[in-house]
Protein backbone atom coordinates (compact mmCIF):
# COMPACT_ATOMS: atom_id res chain seq x y z
CA UNK A 1 0.00 0.00 0.00
CA UNK A 2 0.84 3.58 -0.71
CA UNK A 3 0.79 6.44 1.38
CA UNK A 4 -2.12 9.10 0.61
CA UNK A 5 -0.91 11.50 -1.50
CA UNK A 6 -1.03 15.09 0.61
CA UNK A 7 -3.89 16.07 -1.24
CA UNK A 8 -5.98 13.31 -0.31
CA UNK A 9 -5.70 13.58 3.10
CA UNK A 10 -6.79 17.07 3.08
CA UNK A 11 -9.42 16.45 0.96
CA UNK A 12 -10.71 13.55 3.10
CA UNK A 13 -10.43 15.71 6.14
CA UNK A 14 -12.22 18.45 4.34
CA UNK A 15 -14.74 15.43 3.56
CA UNK A 16 -15.13 14.08 6.80
CA UNK A 17 -15.60 18.16 8.68
CA UNK A 18 -17.96 18.49 6.00
CA UNK A 19 -20.35 15.79 7.03
CA UNK A 20 -19.97 16.11 10.55
CA UNK A 21 -21.25 20.01 10.11
CA UNK A 22 -23.60 19.07 8.02
CA UNK A 23 -24.86 16.36 10.81
CA UNK A 24 -24.55 18.29 13.71
CA UNK A 25 -26.24 21.27 11.70
CA UNK A 26 -29.22 19.17 11.12
CA UNK A 27 -28.87 17.44 14.71
CA UNK A 28 -29.64 21.18 15.96
CA UNK A 29 -32.72 21.82 13.60
CA UNK A 30 -33.77 18.48 14.40
CA UNK A 31 -33.20 19.01 18.46
CA UNK A 32 -35.34 22.43 18.17
CA UNK A 33 -37.79 21.09 15.82
CA UNK A 34 -38.62 18.18 18.19
CA UNK A 35 -38.70 20.93 21.12
CA UNK A 36 -41.44 22.50 19.33
CA UNK A 37 -43.31 19.87 18.34
CA UNK A 38 -44.03 18.67 22.19
CA UNK A 39 -45.26 22.32 22.41
CA UNK A 40 -47.23 22.60 19.17
CA UNK A 41 -48.90 18.66 19.87
CA UNK A 42 -50.47 19.30 22.46
CA UNK A 43 -54.18 20.45 22.17
CA UNK A 44 -56.03 22.96 23.38
CA UNK A 45 -59.02 21.71 25.36
CA UNK A 46 -61.74 23.73 23.67
CA UNK A 47 -60.27 22.48 20.53
CA UNK A 48 -62.10 19.23 19.39
CA UNK A 49 -61.28 17.07 16.76
CA UNK A 50 -63.57 15.74 13.80
CA UNK A 51 -65.72 12.59 14.77
CA UNK A 52 -64.03 9.11 14.63
CA UNK A 53 -60.45 10.69 14.88
CA UNK A 54 -57.96 8.19 16.41
CA UNK A 55 -56.63 9.29 19.94
CA UNK A 56 -54.90 12.37 19.60
CA UNK A 57 -50.69 11.02 19.64
CA UNK A 58 -52.04 8.43 16.81
CA UNK A 59 -53.91 11.04 14.85
CA UNK A 60 -50.97 13.61 14.53
CA UNK A 61 -48.95 11.12 12.78
CA UNK A 62 -51.82 9.76 10.37
CA UNK A 63 -53.14 13.08 9.28
CA UNK A 64 -52.11 14.50 6.64
CA UNK A 65 -53.53 18.39 6.90
CA UNK A 66 -55.06 18.10 3.71
CA UNK A 67 -58.19 19.77 4.77
CA UNK A 68 -60.70 17.39 2.72
CA UNK A 69 -62.73 16.66 5.99
CA UNK A 70 -63.12 20.52 6.05
CA UNK A 71 -64.46 20.62 2.81
CA UNK A 72 -67.18 18.15 2.89
CA UNK A 73 -68.08 19.54 6.61
CA UNK A 74 -71.99 20.75 5.18
CA UNK A 75 -71.95 23.25 8.12
CA UNK A 76 -68.72 24.66 8.10
CA UNK A 77 -68.31 23.31 11.55
CA UNK A 78 -64.71 21.85 11.10
CA UNK A 79 -61.49 24.19 10.56
CA UNK A 80 -57.97 23.46 9.96
CA UNK A 81 -55.69 25.19 12.47
CA UNK A 82 -53.76 28.25 10.83
CA UNK A 83 -50.16 28.82 11.88
CA UNK A 84 -50.20 30.78 15.09
CA UNK A 85 -53.10 29.44 16.39
CA UNK A 86 -52.92 26.81 19.25
CA UNK A 87 -53.61 23.63 17.45
CA UNK A 88 -51.26 21.87 15.51
CA UNK A 89 -50.97 24.06 12.18
CA UNK A 90 -52.97 22.65 9.36
CA UNK A 91 -54.81 19.53 11.29
CA UNK A 92 -58.75 19.88 11.57
CA UNK A 93 -60.58 20.86 14.82
CA UNK A 94 -63.87 22.35 15.83
CA UNK A 95 -65.18 24.83 18.76
CA UNK A 96 -68.37 23.63 20.14
CA UNK A 97 -69.07 26.77 21.51
CA UNK A 98 -69.11 28.30 17.50
CA UNK A 99 -70.46 26.08 15.44
CA UNK A 100 -70.63 22.72 17.14
CA UNK A 101 -71.29 19.12 15.01
CA UNK A 102 -74.53 18.68 13.70
CA UNK A 103 -73.93 14.58 13.29
CA UNK A 104 -74.53 14.01 9.68
CA UNK A 105 -75.86 10.32 9.37
CA UNK A 106 -73.67 9.88 6.43
CA UNK A 107 -70.88 11.38 8.44
CA UNK A 108 -69.27 13.19 5.18
CA UNK A 109 -65.75 13.95 7.06
CA UNK A 110 -65.23 10.15 7.65
CA UNK A 111 -65.80 9.50 4.26
CA UNK A 112 -63.93 11.93 3.00
CA UNK A 113 -60.92 11.34 5.18
CA UNK A 114 -58.20 9.75 2.73
CA UNK A 115 -55.48 8.47 5.37
CA UNK A 116 -58.07 6.92 8.17
CA UNK A 117 -56.83 9.67 10.31
CA UNK A 118 -60.43 9.89 10.87
CA UNK A 119 -61.85 5.70 11.41
CA UNK A 120 -63.83 4.42 8.25
CA UNK A 121 -65.21 1.84 10.53
CA UNK A 122 -66.86 4.67 12.16
CA UNK A 123 -70.47 4.19 10.30
CA UNK A 124 -72.94 5.11 13.53
CA UNK A 125 -72.83 8.72 14.44
CA UNK A 126 -74.08 7.78 17.77
CA UNK A 127 -70.91 6.05 18.41
CA UNK A 128 -68.60 8.96 17.82
CA UNK A 129 -66.33 10.34 20.69
CA UNK A 130 -65.76 13.54 20.20
CA UNK A 131 -65.20 14.73 23.25
CA UNK A 132 -67.67 14.56 27.11
CA UNK A 133 -70.03 17.48 27.70
CA UNK A 134 -69.35 18.44 32.04
CA UNK A 135 -71.65 20.39 33.79
CA UNK A 136 -69.00 22.55 35.00
CA UNK A 137 -70.59 25.64 36.62
CA UNK A 138 -73.12 24.19 39.47
CA UNK A 139 -73.07 28.05 40.52
CA UNK A 140 -74.66 29.50 37.43
CA UNK A 141 -76.20 26.63 35.48
CA UNK A 142 -80.02 27.78 35.46
CA UNK A 143 -81.56 24.04 36.27
CA UNK A 144 -79.41 24.10 39.75
CA UNK A 145 -80.52 27.30 40.32
CA UNK A 146 -83.87 25.88 40.33
CA UNK A 147 -85.35 27.52 37.41
CA UNK A 148 -86.27 25.44 34.28
CA UNK A 149 -84.01 26.22 31.31
CA UNK A 150 -83.34 22.79 30.46
CA UNK A 151 -82.13 23.88 27.07
CA UNK A 152 -79.09 21.98 26.95
CA UNK A 153 -81.48 18.74 27.75
CA UNK A 154 -83.62 19.58 24.70
CA UNK A 155 -80.95 20.45 22.13
CA UNK A 156 -79.36 16.95 22.78
CA UNK A 157 -79.26 15.10 19.46
CA UNK A 158 -79.38 12.03 22.37
CA UNK A 159 -82.27 13.29 24.19
CA UNK A 160 -82.51 11.69 27.48
CA UNK A 161 -79.29 9.31 26.54
CA UNK A 162 -76.51 11.49 26.73
CA UNK A 163 -78.40 14.13 28.95
CA UNK A 164 -80.97 13.06 31.33
CA UNK A 165 -83.05 15.92 33.61
CA UNK A 166 -82.56 13.83 37.36
CA UNK A 167 -84.93 15.34 40.03
CA UNK A 168 -83.38 16.48 43.09
CA UNK A 169 -85.09 18.45 46.23
CA UNK A 170 -84.67 22.06 46.40
CA UNK A 171 -83.77 22.82 49.77
CA UNK A 172 -83.47 26.72 49.07
CA UNK A 173 -87.59 26.75 48.56
CA UNK A 174 -88.08 23.28 50.32
CA UNK A 175 -91.10 22.40 48.75
CA UNK A 176 -89.68 22.84 44.78
CA UNK A 177 -88.00 20.38 42.57
CA UNK A 178 -84.58 20.56 40.94
CA UNK A 179 -84.19 19.46 37.23
CA UNK A 180 -80.36 18.73 37.32
CA UNK A 181 -78.78 18.23 33.85
CA UNK A 182 -76.57 14.86 34.11
CA UNK A 183 -74.42 13.33 31.24
CA UNK A 184 -74.12 10.31 30.39
CA UNK A 185 -70.55 9.05 28.84
CA UNK A 186 -71.95 6.19 27.47
CA UNK A 187 -74.09 8.05 25.10
CA UNK A 188 -72.52 11.45 24.95
CA UNK A 189 -71.20 11.93 21.34
CA UNK A 190 -69.37 15.10 21.89
CA UNK A 191 -71.05 17.00 19.45
CA UNK A 192 -71.36 20.30 21.41
CA UNK A 193 -74.34 21.23 20.96
CA UNK A 194 -75.40 21.65 24.41
CA UNK A 195 -72.59 23.75 25.18
CA UNK A 196 -73.56 26.07 22.40
CA UNK A 197 -77.15 26.61 23.29
CA UNK A 198 -76.10 27.18 26.86
CA UNK A 199 -77.93 30.34 26.97
CA UNK A 200 -75.46 31.46 29.97
CA UNK A 201 -73.09 34.79 28.50
CA UNK A 202 -70.64 31.77 29.19
CA UNK A 203 -71.32 28.49 28.62
CA UNK A 204 -71.97 26.52 32.07
CA UNK A 205 -71.81 23.29 30.22
CA UNK A 206 -68.99 22.33 28.10
CA UNK A 207 -67.54 19.82 25.98
CA UNK A 208 -64.23 18.49 26.94
CA UNK A 209 -61.50 16.12 25.71
CA UNK A 210 -62.02 12.89 26.52
CA UNK A 211 -59.03 12.45 28.82
CA UNK A 212 -59.89 15.75 30.46
CA UNK A 213 -63.51 14.84 31.03
CA UNK A 214 -63.25 11.46 32.67
CA UNK A 215 -62.16 9.47 35.83
CA UNK A 216 -61.41 5.99 35.94
CA UNK A 217 -62.00 4.42 38.69
CA UNK A 218 -58.92 2.09 40.03
CA UNK A 219 -58.43 -1.50 38.28
CA UNK A 220 -58.71 -3.41 41.13
CA UNK A 221 -62.19 -1.42 42.48
CA UNK A 222 -65.34 -3.45 42.46
CA UNK A 223 -68.68 -2.32 43.61
CA UNK A 224 -70.51 -4.81 46.20
CA UNK A 225 -74.02 -4.23 45.02
CA UNK A 226 -73.60 -5.22 41.39
CA UNK A 227 -70.55 -8.12 41.92
CA UNK A 228 -73.64 -9.16 43.96
CA UNK A 229 -76.19 -8.98 41.15
CA UNK A 230 -73.61 -10.75 38.63
CA UNK A 231 -73.09 -13.29 41.10
CA UNK A 232 -77.15 -13.79 41.58
CA UNK A 233 -76.79 -13.55 45.72
CA UNK A 234 -74.71 -12.71 48.25
CA UNK A 235 -70.52 -13.37 47.92
CA UNK A 236 -70.37 -13.29 51.52
CA UNK A 237 -72.02 -15.76 53.38
CA UNK A 238 -74.14 -16.15 55.12
CA UNK A 239 -75.75 -12.52 53.55
CA UNK A 240 -76.64 -11.11 56.73
CA UNK A 241 -79.14 -8.40 57.33
CA UNK A 242 -77.46 -4.93 58.14
CA UNK A 243 -79.38 -3.98 61.45
CA UNK A 244 -80.25 -0.31 61.68
CA UNK A 245 -80.24 0.85 65.15
CA UNK A 246 -83.95 3.33 64.51
CA UNK A 247 -86.37 5.05 66.48
CA UNK A 248 -89.50 3.44 67.16
CA UNK A 249 -92.31 3.22 63.79
CA UNK A 250 -89.62 3.81 61.58
CA UNK A 251 -88.09 1.35 59.14
CA UNK A 252 -84.84 0.99 56.60
CA UNK A 253 -85.86 0.06 53.14
CA UNK A 254 -82.34 -1.01 52.20
CA UNK A 255 -82.88 -1.10 47.97
CA UNK A 256 -85.35 1.71 47.86
CA UNK A 257 -86.41 5.10 49.31
CA UNK A 258 -84.13 4.65 52.79
CA UNK A 259 -85.32 5.89 55.71
CA UNK A 260 -89.11 5.81 56.28
CA UNK A 261 -91.47 6.34 58.28
CA UNK A 262 -94.16 3.53 59.37
CA UNK A 263 -97.56 4.92 58.75
CA UNK A 264 -99.22 4.47 62.23
CA UNK A 265 -102.92 5.50 60.47
CA UNK A 266 -103.31 3.53 57.79
CA UNK A 267 -105.88 6.09 56.54
CA UNK A 268 -106.03 9.78 55.21
CA UNK A 269 -104.07 12.11 57.10
CA UNK A 270 -106.60 14.80 56.67
CA UNK A 271 -110.08 14.43 58.98
CA UNK A 272 -113.29 14.82 57.18
CA UNK A 273 -113.72 18.41 58.63
CA UNK A 274 -110.29 20.06 57.63
CA UNK A 275 -110.93 22.52 60.76
CA UNK A 276 -110.02 19.55 62.56
CA UNK A 277 -106.82 18.91 60.54
CA UNK A 278 -106.08 22.81 60.99
CA UNK A 279 -106.47 22.86 64.70
CA UNK A 280 -103.90 19.90 64.83
CA UNK A 281 -100.42 20.65 66.44
CA UNK A 282 -98.11 21.71 63.37
CA UNK A 283 -95.87 18.74 64.29
CA UNK A 284 -98.79 16.14 63.54
CA UNK A 285 -99.50 17.65 60.40
CA UNK A 286 -95.92 17.70 58.96
CA UNK A 287 -94.98 14.91 56.93
CA UNK B 1 -20.61 42.90 -16.01
CA UNK B 2 -24.23 43.09 -17.42
CA UNK B 3 -25.12 39.17 -17.12
CA UNK B 4 -24.10 39.09 -13.65
CA UNK B 5 -26.99 41.34 -13.22
CA UNK B 6 -29.36 40.53 -15.99
CA UNK B 7 -28.95 37.27 -17.23
CA UNK B 8 -31.07 36.56 -20.55
CA UNK B 9 -30.55 40.31 -21.67
CA UNK B 10 -28.84 38.97 -25.04
CA UNK B 11 -31.45 36.79 -25.33
CA UNK B 12 -34.24 39.45 -25.02
CA UNK B 13 -32.00 41.30 -27.67
CA UNK B 14 -31.80 38.02 -30.16
CA UNK B 15 -34.99 36.25 -29.77
CA UNK B 16 -37.69 39.07 -28.36
CA UNK B 17 -38.76 38.88 -24.78
CA UNK B 18 -41.50 36.62 -25.37
CA UNK B 19 -39.11 34.23 -26.29
CA UNK B 20 -36.59 34.99 -23.96
CA UNK B 21 -39.15 34.62 -21.10
CA UNK B 22 -41.17 31.53 -22.54
CA UNK B 23 -40.57 28.93 -20.09
CA UNK B 24 -40.76 31.28 -17.22
CA UNK B 25 -44.23 32.50 -18.45
CA UNK B 26 -45.23 29.35 -18.71
CA UNK B 27 -43.80 27.77 -15.43
CA UNK B 28 -45.82 30.68 -13.64
CA UNK B 29 -49.01 29.88 -15.75
CA UNK B 30 -49.06 26.58 -14.33
CA UNK B 31 -48.06 27.19 -10.91
CA UNK B 32 -50.96 29.49 -10.45
CA UNK B 33 -53.24 27.57 -13.06
CA UNK B 34 -52.91 24.73 -10.21
CA UNK B 35 -53.31 26.70 -7.49
CA UNK B 36 -56.84 28.40 -9.38
CA UNK B 37 -57.49 24.91 -10.08
CA UNK B 38 -57.91 24.44 -5.81
CA UNK B 39 -59.02 27.90 -4.91
CA UNK B 40 -61.91 27.67 -7.41
CA UNK B 41 -64.17 25.40 -4.73
CA UNK B 42 -63.70 28.34 -1.91
CA UNK B 43 -63.86 31.79 -4.12
CA UNK B 44 -66.31 30.93 -6.47
CA UNK B 45 -68.06 27.74 -5.39
CA UNK B 46 -67.01 25.44 -8.42
CA UNK B 47 -65.34 22.39 -6.97
CA UNK B 48 -62.27 21.05 -9.77
CA UNK B 49 -59.44 20.24 -6.69
CA UNK B 50 -60.38 20.34 -2.87
CA UNK B 51 -57.97 19.84 -0.19
CA UNK B 52 -54.32 20.77 -0.77
CA UNK B 53 -50.95 19.83 -2.22
CA UNK B 54 -50.44 17.22 0.84
CA UNK B 55 -53.90 15.32 -0.43
CA UNK B 56 -56.76 16.44 -2.69
CA UNK B 57 -59.62 15.10 -4.47
CA UNK B 58 -59.93 16.04 -8.13
CA UNK B 59 -63.78 16.05 -9.62
CA UNK B 60 -64.66 14.06 -6.45
CA UNK B 61 -63.30 11.18 -8.28
CA UNK B 62 -58.99 11.37 -8.66
CA UNK B 63 -57.18 11.33 -5.40
CA UNK B 64 -53.84 12.93 -5.63
CA UNK B 65 -51.56 12.61 -2.05
CA UNK B 66 -47.72 13.71 -1.75
CA UNK B 67 -45.46 10.71 -1.23
CA UNK B 68 -42.73 12.76 0.88
CA UNK B 69 -45.78 14.28 3.24
CA UNK B 70 -46.93 10.61 2.96
CA UNK B 71 -44.04 9.34 3.54
CA UNK B 72 -43.66 10.86 6.98
CA UNK B 73 -46.78 9.47 8.07
CA UNK B 74 -45.60 6.21 7.45
CA UNK B 75 -42.52 6.64 9.19
CA UNK B 76 -44.56 7.77 12.10
CA UNK B 77 -46.48 4.16 12.53
CA UNK B 78 -49.47 4.84 10.62
CA UNK B 79 -50.75 2.59 7.87
CA UNK B 80 -52.49 4.27 5.63
CA UNK B 81 -56.28 3.98 3.91
CA UNK B 82 -55.88 3.31 -0.01
CA UNK B 83 -56.92 6.62 -1.39
CA UNK B 84 -53.61 8.38 -0.07
CA UNK B 85 -51.80 5.39 -1.25
CA UNK B 86 -52.83 5.35 -4.65
CA UNK B 87 -53.30 9.20 -4.75
CA UNK B 88 -49.18 9.25 -3.84
CA UNK B 89 -48.71 6.48 -6.44
CA UNK B 90 -49.72 8.59 -8.99
CA UNK B 91 -47.37 11.38 -8.09
CA UNK B 92 -44.46 9.49 -7.97
CA UNK B 93 -45.12 7.58 -11.26
CA UNK B 94 -45.85 11.14 -12.86
CA UNK B 95 -43.11 13.53 -11.67
CA UNK B 96 -40.73 10.27 -12.51
CA UNK B 97 -41.66 10.60 -15.86
CA UNK B 98 -41.47 14.67 -15.76
CA UNK B 99 -38.27 14.54 -13.30
CA UNK B 100 -38.56 14.79 -9.95
CA UNK B 101 -37.55 18.20 -9.37
CA UNK B 102 -40.50 19.63 -11.57
CA UNK B 103 -42.55 19.66 -8.74
CA UNK B 104 -40.13 22.36 -7.57
CA UNK B 105 -39.86 24.45 -10.73
CA UNK B 106 -43.39 24.22 -12.06
CA UNK B 107 -46.07 23.53 -9.12
CA UNK B 108 -44.91 24.83 -5.84
CA UNK B 109 -45.79 28.26 -4.43
CA UNK B 110 -42.35 28.60 -2.53
CA UNK B 111 -40.28 28.20 -5.63
CA UNK B 112 -42.08 32.13 -6.82
CA UNK B 113 -40.74 33.41 -3.66
CA UNK B 114 -37.09 32.29 -3.55
CA UNK B 115 -36.93 32.78 -7.62
CA UNK B 116 -37.95 36.38 -6.26
CA UNK B 117 -34.86 36.50 -4.06
CA UNK B 118 -32.73 35.39 -6.23
CA UNK B 119 -33.84 37.97 -9.09
CA UNK B 120 -33.43 40.82 -6.29
CA UNK B 121 -29.91 39.36 -5.75
CA UNK B 122 -29.17 39.33 -8.87
CA UNK B 123 -29.85 43.18 -9.44
CA UNK B 124 -29.05 44.45 -6.27
CA UNK B 125 -25.28 42.32 -6.66
CA UNK B 126 -25.11 40.95 -3.19
CA UNK B 127 -22.89 38.63 -3.05
CA UNK B 128 -22.24 37.95 0.55
CA UNK B 129 -24.06 34.86 2.36
CA UNK B 130 -24.10 31.48 4.05
CA UNK B 131 -22.85 28.79 2.22
CA UNK B 132 -24.20 25.93 3.06
CA UNK B 133 -23.55 22.68 1.65
CA UNK B 134 -26.41 21.26 -0.88
CA UNK B 135 -26.30 17.55 0.47
CA UNK B 136 -27.63 19.45 3.48
CA UNK B 137 -31.77 19.11 1.92
CA UNK B 138 -30.74 15.11 2.05
CA UNK B 139 -29.55 15.32 5.81
CA UNK B 140 -32.71 17.25 6.15
CA UNK B 141 -34.34 14.56 4.74
CA UNK B 142 -33.69 12.07 6.89
CA UNK B 143 -34.08 13.72 9.76
CA UNK B 144 -37.85 14.40 8.84
CA UNK B 145 -38.16 10.48 8.73
CA UNK B 146 -36.23 9.81 11.87
CA UNK B 147 -37.65 13.06 13.88
CA UNK B 148 -41.08 11.49 12.09
CA UNK B 149 -40.32 7.68 13.47
CA UNK B 150 -39.19 9.22 17.05
CA UNK B 151 -42.68 11.43 17.80
CA UNK B 152 -44.79 9.46 15.88
CA UNK B 153 -45.84 12.80 14.34
CA UNK B 154 -45.51 14.39 10.99
CA UNK B 155 -43.36 16.91 12.81
CA UNK B 156 -41.42 18.43 9.37
CA UNK B 157 -45.29 19.66 8.48
CA UNK B 158 -45.22 21.84 11.86
CA UNK B 159 -42.81 24.22 10.04
CA UNK B 160 -42.85 22.83 6.09
CA UNK B 161 -42.91 25.87 4.30
CA UNK B 162 -44.33 24.53 0.95
CA UNK B 163 -47.57 22.58 2.09
CA UNK B 164 -48.12 25.70 4.65
CA UNK B 165 -47.78 28.28 2.37
CA UNK B 166 -50.04 26.08 0.03
CA UNK B 167 -52.48 25.36 2.69
CA UNK B 168 -52.85 28.59 3.87
CA UNK B 169 -53.52 30.21 0.65
CA UNK B 170 -56.51 28.04 0.42
CA UNK B 171 -57.53 27.98 3.75
CA UNK B 172 -56.14 31.10 5.43
CA UNK B 173 -52.94 32.39 5.98
CA UNK B 174 -52.96 32.99 9.13
CA UNK B 175 -49.05 33.78 10.15
CA UNK B 176 -47.65 32.28 7.25
CA UNK B 177 -47.32 36.06 5.40
CA UNK B 178 -44.34 36.26 7.82
CA UNK B 179 -42.97 33.02 6.80
CA UNK B 180 -42.91 33.92 3.59
CA UNK B 181 -41.18 37.27 4.36
CA UNK B 182 -38.80 34.89 6.47
CA UNK B 183 -37.91 32.56 3.57
CA UNK B 184 -37.66 35.46 0.67
CA UNK B 185 -35.14 37.27 2.97
CA UNK B 186 -33.44 34.51 4.04
CA UNK B 187 -32.65 33.72 0.23
CA UNK B 188 -32.26 37.20 -0.58
CA UNK B 189 -29.24 38.30 2.32
CA UNK B 190 -28.35 35.34 4.57
CA UNK B 191 -28.15 32.23 1.91
CA UNK B 192 -28.08 32.67 -2.04
CA UNK B 193 -30.46 30.04 -3.05
CA UNK B 194 -30.40 28.53 0.68
CA UNK B 195 -34.31 27.37 0.89
CA UNK B 196 -34.75 25.49 -2.18
CA UNK B 197 -31.41 24.43 -3.18
CA UNK B 198 -29.72 23.77 -0.15
CA UNK B 199 -32.26 23.19 2.58
CA UNK B 200 -35.41 21.85 1.22
CA UNK B 201 -35.89 18.12 2.13
CA UNK B 202 -39.08 17.80 -0.24
CA UNK B 203 -37.32 19.17 -2.90
CA UNK B 204 -34.53 16.83 -2.08
CA UNK B 205 -37.28 13.84 -2.03
CA UNK B 206 -38.44 14.92 -5.75
CA UNK B 207 -34.75 14.54 -6.77
CA UNK B 208 -34.72 11.14 -5.72
CA UNK B 209 -36.81 10.50 -8.91
CA UNK B 210 -35.18 11.99 -11.19
CA UNK B 211 -32.66 9.14 -11.34
CA UNK B 212 -33.76 8.05 -14.60
CA UNK B 213 -36.60 10.63 -15.53
CA UNK B 214 -36.80 10.61 -19.45
CA UNK B 215 -37.61 14.60 -19.86
CA UNK B 216 -34.22 16.33 -19.50
CA UNK B 217 -32.88 19.41 -20.59
CA UNK B 218 -30.10 19.27 -23.14
CA UNK B 219 -26.89 21.35 -24.39
CA UNK B 220 -27.33 19.58 -27.60
CA UNK B 221 -25.80 22.64 -29.09
CA UNK B 222 -22.80 22.93 -26.99
CA UNK B 223 -20.72 23.98 -29.68
CA UNK B 224 -22.77 26.92 -29.76
CA UNK B 225 -21.68 28.42 -26.49
CA UNK B 226 -19.79 31.49 -26.04
CA UNK B 227 -19.38 31.52 -22.28
CA UNK B 228 -21.51 34.34 -21.77
CA UNK B 229 -22.61 32.66 -18.16
CA UNK B 230 -25.73 33.25 -18.47
CA UNK B 231 -27.38 30.07 -17.76
CA UNK B 232 -25.35 29.28 -14.62
CA UNK B 233 -26.30 33.14 -13.30
CA UNK B 234 -30.10 32.11 -13.64
CA UNK B 235 -29.84 28.23 -12.69
CA UNK B 236 -30.94 27.15 -9.27
CA UNK B 237 -28.63 24.56 -9.50
CA UNK B 238 -25.88 25.83 -11.44
CA UNK B 239 -23.53 22.21 -10.54
CA UNK B 240 -26.04 20.20 -12.99
CA UNK B 241 -24.64 22.57 -15.83
CA UNK B 242 -21.08 22.23 -16.24
CA UNK B 243 -21.28 17.96 -17.38
CA UNK B 244 -23.70 18.80 -20.09
CA UNK B 245 -22.30 22.07 -21.56
CA UNK B 246 -18.52 21.30 -20.81
CA UNK B 247 -18.00 17.65 -20.90
CA UNK B 248 -17.84 16.82 -25.13
CA UNK B 249 -14.27 16.11 -24.06
CA UNK B 250 -14.73 13.44 -21.43
CA UNK B 251 -17.37 12.06 -23.72
CA UNK B 252 -20.15 13.66 -21.00
CA UNK B 253 -23.51 15.00 -21.82
CA UNK B 254 -25.27 16.67 -23.26
CA UNK B 255 -28.24 16.12 -21.45
CA UNK B 256 -27.88 17.41 -17.79
CA UNK B 257 -28.10 14.41 -15.57
CA UNK B 258 -28.07 15.85 -12.70
CA UNK B 259 -31.02 14.74 -10.08
CA UNK B 260 -31.56 18.01 -8.94
CA UNK B 261 -31.97 19.77 -12.09
CA UNK B 262 -35.51 21.58 -11.64
CA UNK B 263 -36.74 20.99 -15.36
CA UNK B 264 -37.16 25.08 -15.35
CA UNK B 265 -35.83 25.58 -18.75
CA UNK B 266 -34.61 29.13 -17.46
CA UNK B 267 -31.41 28.06 -19.24
CA UNK B 268 -33.23 27.51 -22.25
CA UNK B 269 -35.25 30.80 -21.96
CA UNK B 270 -31.80 32.71 -21.62
CA UNK B 271 -29.08 31.14 -23.76
CA UNK B 272 -29.05 33.62 -26.96
CA UNK B 273 -27.18 30.87 -29.16
CA UNK B 274 -30.29 28.11 -28.28
CA UNK B 275 -27.83 25.57 -26.96
CA UNK B 276 -30.42 23.92 -24.56
CA UNK B 277 -33.36 21.77 -25.60
CA UNK B 278 -35.67 19.41 -23.70
CA UNK B 279 -34.85 16.05 -25.11
CA UNK B 280 -36.78 12.83 -24.32
CA UNK B 281 -33.57 10.65 -22.68
CA UNK B 282 -34.33 7.40 -24.47
CA UNK B 283 -35.26 8.88 -27.82
CA UNK B 284 -32.07 8.64 -29.74
CA UNK B 285 -33.48 11.39 -32.52
CA UNK B 286 -33.12 14.14 -29.62
CA UNK B 287 -30.98 12.46 -27.33
CA UNK B 288 -27.34 11.79 -28.94
CA UNK B 289 -25.34 11.62 -25.43
CA UNK B 290 -21.95 9.20 -25.89
CA UNK B 291 -22.03 7.69 -21.81
CA UNK B 292 -24.15 8.16 -19.16
CA UNK B 293 -21.66 10.10 -16.55
CA UNK B 294 -22.41 8.40 -13.07
CA UNK B 295 -20.53 10.96 -11.51
CA UNK B 296 -23.36 13.48 -12.06
CA UNK B 297 -26.43 11.17 -10.82
CA UNK B 298 -25.23 11.92 -7.44
CA UNK B 299 -26.06 15.62 -6.53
Amino acid sequence: MTEPSNKARISRRYFLTRLASSACGVALLGTGLLIYSRQASSLPAMALRPPGALPEADFLGACVRCGLCVRDCPYDTLKLARLGEDVATGTPYFTARHIPCEMCEDIPCVVACPTGALEKSLTDIDDSRMGLAVLVDQETCLNFLGLRCDVCFRVCPLINKAITLEPRHNPRTGKHTLFIPVVHSDACTGCGKCEKACVLPEAAIKVFPQRMAKGQAAEHYRLGWEEKQKAGGSLVSPDKEHQYTLPEGYRYDYEGQGLIKEEINKGTPFADNPLDTLSRPQQERGQ
Amino acid sequence: MNSVTRPGAEAVASKGWLAANKWLLLRRMTQFGVLLLFLSGPWLGVWIIKGNIASSLTLDVLPLSDPFVLMQSLFAGHWPETSVLIGAAIILVFYFLVGGRVYCGWICPVNVITDAAAWLRLRLGIKTGARIPRQSRYWILGMTFVIAALTGGLVWELVNPVTMLYRGLIFGMGMVWWLVLALFLFDLLVSPRGWCSHLCPMGAFYSLLALYTPVRVSAVSREQCNDCMDCYAICPEPQVIPPALKGADKGVGPRITGINCTNCARCIDVCSKDVFKFTIRYDKRTDSYKKLDQSEVMP
